[in-house]
């Protein structure tokens, strides 16, 4: 690569920076100007058909069940909020008990994550076990194995000790499903925390605690948030554990909405709304943790 | 744990023993749930799978050597499934990998709206799971009046033609299933090659632009070397989480006309069946195919792990 260096020597401002990075400055006019139009026009097109199921969806949802089943599709139909009124109404089975569970099962389980990981991570990243690499990727093989495979053990488990239909049970699962995501992501924030700064507390005769939360807490919070927000996703999302080892007391939204899977006549609209209104937490939560979403779901191997 | 018992004063070799727990401590309870909650079932599924054993006639267990897995290998249901499960998940996989790269790279380059795009990009990977299966089967893939046939007719009205109708999940039932999934996974490629895009270099691009190399060159002997191991990273976190997929399969078909997967197969085997042991010998044949896939992920993994670890 000589020539590349000399290249480079011999012409120092580049004229022609590469296109698609090109900086806003004053000097925008190039002829190239129509040709580099049309990848965004297709980033667009992309974007619109990925996303247009989903619009439709919510369309769908706002309109009532004749005008949803009608073909071709009625897309200036007047807009109601009965799907959602009837999803809410308990008519048949209210579906706030289910609500309730997944949010219970999330929160309690995305905090006990908290509680395990945070001292693990701390172990593998400031303070290190001499075999902290090793420790890191026992926590990711365990991710690796098809959860099924473990589920009839721990269904008999539960069921010998009276703990199935309760939603602790899936607590602690969820929490095993979530443990190494949280031990990965946030020993790579960790990581980032300047040994420096450590350093400098600890001569100014600053304690562990005081290190803790005055100076590592304040700079990895986002990170910690982030976490959070992607073990909930998790947690509410999952639906093989909830069926096999809950029934009617500790059922999750996302068996609940199994219910819709056989067509009941005229239904579009209501399924549209239930399942906008039980994915609604996680798009929520989602889009909030949106830039660190590649870091979670790749287990902090991308950052 | 035996560091709290040993006594104060003693020689500095047991003190630098004392403080190894010391460090070692916060990671203990992490450790020991996971051991506990995670490999221990998997330890009874394997001793189950040697049983013959069905709940359905309890006082029947006895031990049945391998000849549970003799069954799973011969059972014609769940020898489908195997091969149900690697069309499913190298069709999605490949095909979400493929249009995962091409939109991360439109993506990569400015324009206007692109964090707009993005997000609406993203948007199928945050339904939930079976919300999403349950968007395909009904307000989709309807045949009367789902959205994919509604814009057959419209399309039919614009340029005169009969539109076709067709009743897709029964007339193509694994396609359908793979396209809601290629649906919810591409945006996934999408954000791990958009991440390892903006990783690379940019030194090396104006060298190689004021070397006279054009986009093509560009693109094969720079972004996709650097890409190698990202796409490999997708390809196989994408592998184990398709492998493992339950929902679309139970959402969209019930894992019937030829769909039922691994997974389905053992939840059938298991839940309807009760045959704990057949169930749990093709449970263990599905962590042996998973660890061979696992061991693979986990080197990619750790290579990029010790790279970013450089780079810091």
């Amino acid at each position: 690569m000589s020539t590349t260096t000399t290249e480079t020597a011999v012409s120092p401002p580049a004229k022609t920076p590469p296109p698609g990075r090109t900086p806003a400055t004053g000097t925008a006019r190039r002829p190239k100007r129509f040709t580099s139009f049309i990848p965004g026009f297709l980033a667009w097109f992309a974007g619109l058909v990925f996303f247009l199921p989903v619009a439709w969806m919510v369309l769908t949802s706002f309109h009532s069940e004749s005008d949803a089943a009608s073909n071709p599709p009625a897309l200036t139909a007047p807009l109601t909020l009965d799907s959602y009124r009837q999803f809410f109404s308990s008519d048949g089975a209210s579906p706030w008990p289910p609500l309730i569970n997944s949010m219970t099962a999330s929160v309690a389980s995305t905090l006990l994550v908290l509680l395990l990981a945070l001292p693990a991570a701390y172990a593998l990243s400031i303070r290190p076990v001499k075999a902290w690499r090793d420790a890191l990727f026992f926590f990711l093989s365990t991710k690796m194995l098809p959860a099924i495979a473990g589920l009839l053990p721990l269904f008999l488990f539960a069921k010998n000790i009276g703990f199935l239909d309760n939603i602790w049970l899936l607590v602690l699962l969820y929490t095993s499903m979530n443990l190494p995501i949280a031990v990965w992501m946030l020993q790579s924030f960790l990581a980032e925390v300047p040994p420096s700064l450590i350093e400098a507390a600890q001569i100014d005769g600053a304690k562990l605690p005081a290190i803790l939360f005055r100076v590592v807490g304040p700079v990895v919070l986002p990170g910690i948030a982030a976490t959070s927000l992607i073990c909930f996703i998790f947690s509410w999302n999952e639906m093989l554990f909830a069926r096999v080892l809950t029934g009617v007391t500790a059922e999750t939204a996302p068996v609940f909405l199994t219910s819709f899977i056989t067509s009941q006549g005229l239904f579009l609209a209501q399924v549209s709304a239930a399942s906008l209104a039980i994915s609604l937490p996680v798009l929520a939560a989602g889009f909030a943790a949106q830039d660190k979403l590649v870091q979670g779901l790749s287990l902090g191997a991308v950052k | 744990m035996t560091a709290p018992a040993v006594p104060a004063a003693t020689s500095p070799g047991t003190r630098s023993r004392a403080k190894a727990w010391a460090t070692r401590a916060p990671l203990l309870p992490a450790l020991i749930f996971m051991i506990v909650v995670t490999q221990l079932p998997f330890v009874a599924t394997l001793v189950i799978s040697l049983f013959d054993w069905n709940a359905l006639y309890p006082d029947d267990r006895s031990f049945n050597g391998l000849g549970n897995f003799s069954t799973v290998l011969s059972d014609s249901a769940l020898r489908s499934s195997v091969t149900t499960t690697v069309l499913l998940t190298a069709s999605v996989v490949l095909i979400s990998l493929v249009l995962g790269l091409a939109i991360a790279l439109l993506l990569d380059r400015k324009f206007r709206g692109r964090g707009l795009v993005r997000t609406m990009m993203i948007t199928p990977f945050l339904l939930v799971p079976v919300a999403a299966a349950l968007m395909w089967k009904h307000v989709l893939y309807n045949p009367e009046y789902g959205l994919l046939n509604g814009m057959l007719v419209w399309l039919g009205d614009l340029l005169g033609f009969t539109p076709p109708q067709p009743d897709w999940i029964s007339e193509m039932p694994l396609p359908a299933v793979a396209l809601s999934l290629i649906w919810q996974w591409t945006p996934f490629m999408t954000l791990i090659l958009l991440a390892g895009l903006q990783s690379r270099p940019l030194e090396q691009y104006e060298a190689a632009r004021l070397d006279g190399a054009d986009n093509w060159q560009i693109f094969r002997h720079l972004t996709l070397p650097h890409l190698r191991r990202y796409l490999e990273l997708g390809a196989l976190l994408g592998s184990i989480y398709i492998v493992q997929n339950f929902d679309a399969v139970f959402t969209i078909t019930r894992g019937g006309l030829g769909t039922a997967n691994l997974p389905y197969a053992i939840y059938e085997e298991f839940y309807q069946a009760q045959d704990y042991g057949v169930a749990s010998a093709a449970g263990v044949l599905v962590v042996i195919g998973s660890l061979i896939i696992a061991m693979f992920a986990l080197r990619v993994v750790s290579s990029l792990f010790r790279e970013e670890g450089s780079r810091a």
